[in-house]
């Protein structure tokens, strides 16, 4: 079956002072139809950027050098700003943000800035015989109210009403998801959604993910630097390294036998396994001067000669995740 | 809500004593004898003298200051040396004819710097945003008095397109005084001929009084806008697709123009002191040229008047400054 949403060999730099910063290297991903990809990585992975590549917003200065988005047969990086918009976002793409807090509008009501959104891009936006002006508005409020009921938001008839610090972290987060799925879209890009939340919360927040997949018959692209998350949520990963898609397949079979050695590394310093503080010495590469040869091989306890040669080609290993490593070459 | 507006009135009596306070005292300084400028110049030591009594320049300054706070707090302002009638009511003969102006100047400031600082904001480090920047320098540095006579020489002398100075042409006749507003009087008076002409004659004066609040606010406004554009939710709207119109007009614009709007209050100051050059170059029959007039004449009651009046105006404004925050941002209003 061919996938919802396919990433292949994503490389973007952005111009900065100190010259071209390669942000994404050579990215791939795949999110099969009603699963949930974890793409996990460390802070300044490119994991902000890949999303903002997919979603066409990136920042000033930055440009796609090679690869390909595809999402629903369609190729994302051949729209334009306006097609997207039109076609694309919130519509097909749903977006949940990292800080509930922050990503809302201050100022707004919470209602207001939902209907914003159906306004424009709600399934009967393009419908001729719908309902139009105070009957459609009607009835994106009942939809809205039903989501949040459904989101398990406090008052949701009310809810609508108050603005965005009226509401706690956690519930704020409900509205976010709320606002994701309102005009229906069929894949659901999620920013890190628990980052910002208490473990407990966090925890609640990660059972309706997982509920609402199945639902709303979504596909759900979940990015994070939490193993622990991946593990309790996702069906398939994607692990990320100094913009370069390092290991990638089934959540079960990486998880229990990790090949690409930063995978392993990941896995070996987050506080349910790890034995010592340590972490992974050393730090990610910087964007402007990427070393020849693999990228992660000055970090690499493994590494030899024949890694600094070249960068290493994707090889199928025994779990059968793809790895991108000498080893499984 | 009504409990906010009623304790900001309350602090402002103070300020406005403090101010009453500190004008009495400055304007005692000057070395000018009030009872002699009452007399005039042929009168004799005697008519002095019993000027001096008749207004109680011959009591304590306290004691004086004390008297003109007490007539004050019953809104009697004294009597012009000048004109010999009651400040007060030269005030409201002349007081439309400021806030005319000054609320046209302001509306210009508001309605062109505003979107020109979106603008600005928007195309950060490109060339509109150069050009606004030079701009907004040259009209925070120009003088007010200088930009008014090129103002004069280029649309007056030169193309002949606007009246060079006063509030109505000499051959129109004044409409029956209603509001004291020659705009709005003029359409009372249903004379679109006199309409036409009052605003044709406020064009320039308003424009030059305008200028140094405009390039505040594109400043202002470019800062905020700026601010914005760097915040979480902006993103988050645009990969939720927001038209990019509506979310620049409406989602950015309203979480950038808290300080615009501070700085309108403050530039009420400047429009008011700005009011006394443009008001005398345009022969603007206004407060400004009014206080003109009382300071080259040592008219002490109309000195005190009008400082009075302005601290007033200034305090009220910024009450209403405070309060469009509170509508603007619904955080402010609950904490207050």
């Amino acid at each position: 079956m061919m996938p919802v949403l396919s990433v292949r060999g994503l490389k973007v730099s952005i111009r900065t002072d100190e010259g071209m910063a390669e942000i994404l290297d050579d990215v791939g991903l795949e999110l099969e139809r009603g699963r949930i990809l974890g793409v996990v990585g460390e802070s300044g992975c490119g994991k902000s950027t890949l999303i903002r590549a997919i979603m066409g917003i990136l920042p000033r200065g930055a440009t796609i050098d090679r690869g390909e988005v595809w999402f629903e047969g369609e190729n994302l990086l051949a729209f334009s700003e306006a097609e997207l918009n039109d076609q694309v976002r919130s519509s097909r793409i749903g977006f949940i943000p990292q800080d509930p807090l922050l990503a809302l509008n201050p100022v707004f009501k919470v209602g207001t800035q939902m209907l914003e959104v159906m306004r424009w891009h709600a399934p009967d936006a393009k419908d001729p015989t719908g309902p139009r002006g105070g009957a459609r508005r009607k009835a994106h409020v009942a939809r809205l109210v039903g989501l949040l009921r459904r989101m398990q938001v406090p008052d949701p008839e009310t809810a609508l009403e108050r603005y965005p610090h009226q509401f706690s972290g956690g519930q704020r987060q409900r509205l976010l998801i709320a606002a994701a799925l309102a005009c229906a879209p069929g894949l659901v890009i999620a920013d890190e959604p628990t980052t910002a939340l208490d473990v407990t919360t966090q925890h609640q927040i990660l059972l309706l993910l997982r509920e609402l997949v199945a639902e709303f018959g979504i596909s759900l692209m979940f990015v994070t630097h939490d193993f622990g998350v991946v593990a309790e949520l996702c069906d398939d990963l994607c692990v990320i390294y100094a913009g370069q898609t390092v290991e990638k397949g089934p959540v079960q079979a990486i998880l229990e036998a990790p090949s690409h050695p930063y995978t392993r590394a990941l896995l070996a310093c987050h506080p349910d396994r790890a034995t010592t503080f340590l972490g992974i010495p050393g730090s990610v590469p910087s964007p402007l001067a990427r070393p020849p040869g693999c990228l992660f091989a000055p970090r690499c306890t493994d590494a030899r000669t024949l890694c600094l040669a070249g960068r290493p080609p994707q090889g199928l290993a025994p779990s059968g995740a793809e790895v991108r490593c000498v080893q499984f070459a | 809500m009504l409990r906010f507006v009623l304790r900001r009135c309350i602090l402002v009596l103070p300020s406005l004593f403090g101010l009453l306070l500190v004008t009495f005292l400055l304007i005692r300084v000057v070395p000018s004898d009030p009872a002699m400028a009452l007399a005039g110049d042929a009168a004799t030591p005697e008519q002095i003298e019993r000027l001096r009594q008749q207004y109680g320049l011959d009591r304590p300054i306290w004691e004086q200051f004390a008297v003109y706070v007490g007539k004050v707090a019953t809104l009697d302002l004294g009597e012009s040396a000048f004109s010999r009638r009651p400040v007060a009511v030269d005030i409201a003969q002349r007081l439309p004819a400021t806030l005319a102006l000054t609320f046209c100047a302001l509306a210009i400031s508001v309605f062109v710097g505003v979107p020109l600082g979106v603008i600005a904001g928007l195309t950060h480090n490109a060339w509109p945003d150069y050009l606004l920047r030079v701009f907004s320098v040259l009209g925070i540095a120009v003088a007010a008095f200088w930009f008014a006579i090129m103002l004069q020489l280029l649309f007056s002398m030169e193309l002949g397109w606007l009246p060079l100075r006063g509030e109505l042409s000499p051959t129109m006749q004044r409409p029956p005084r209603v509001t004291g507003f020659m705009v709005v009087d003029a359409l009372i008076a249903g004379r679109f001929d006199v309409f036409t002409d009052a605003l044709r004659h406020l064009v320039l004066p308003a424009v030059t009084l305008s200028l140094g609040g405009l390039a505040t606010i594109v400043r202002f406004t470019r800062a905020g806008v700026l601010d914005t554009l760097q915040q979480d939710f902006v993103f988050y709207e645009r990969a939720m697709g927001y038209r990019r119109r509506r979310l620049v007009w409406i989602y950015v614009l309203r979480n950038s123009v808290t300080a615009t709007v501070t700085q309108i209050g403050l530039l009420f100051g400047g429009l008011i002191a700005g009011g006394v050059v443009v008001e005398a170059i345009f022969d603007w029959p206004g407060i400004g040229s009014y206080t003109v007039q009382a300071i080259l004449t040592g008219d002490r009651q109309v000195m005190l008047a009008v400082t009075l009046l302005v601290g007033t105006v200034y305090a009220v404004v910024n009450i209403l400054i405070d309060l469009v925050h509170g509508l603007l941002d619904p955080r402010l209003m609950e904490r207050a």
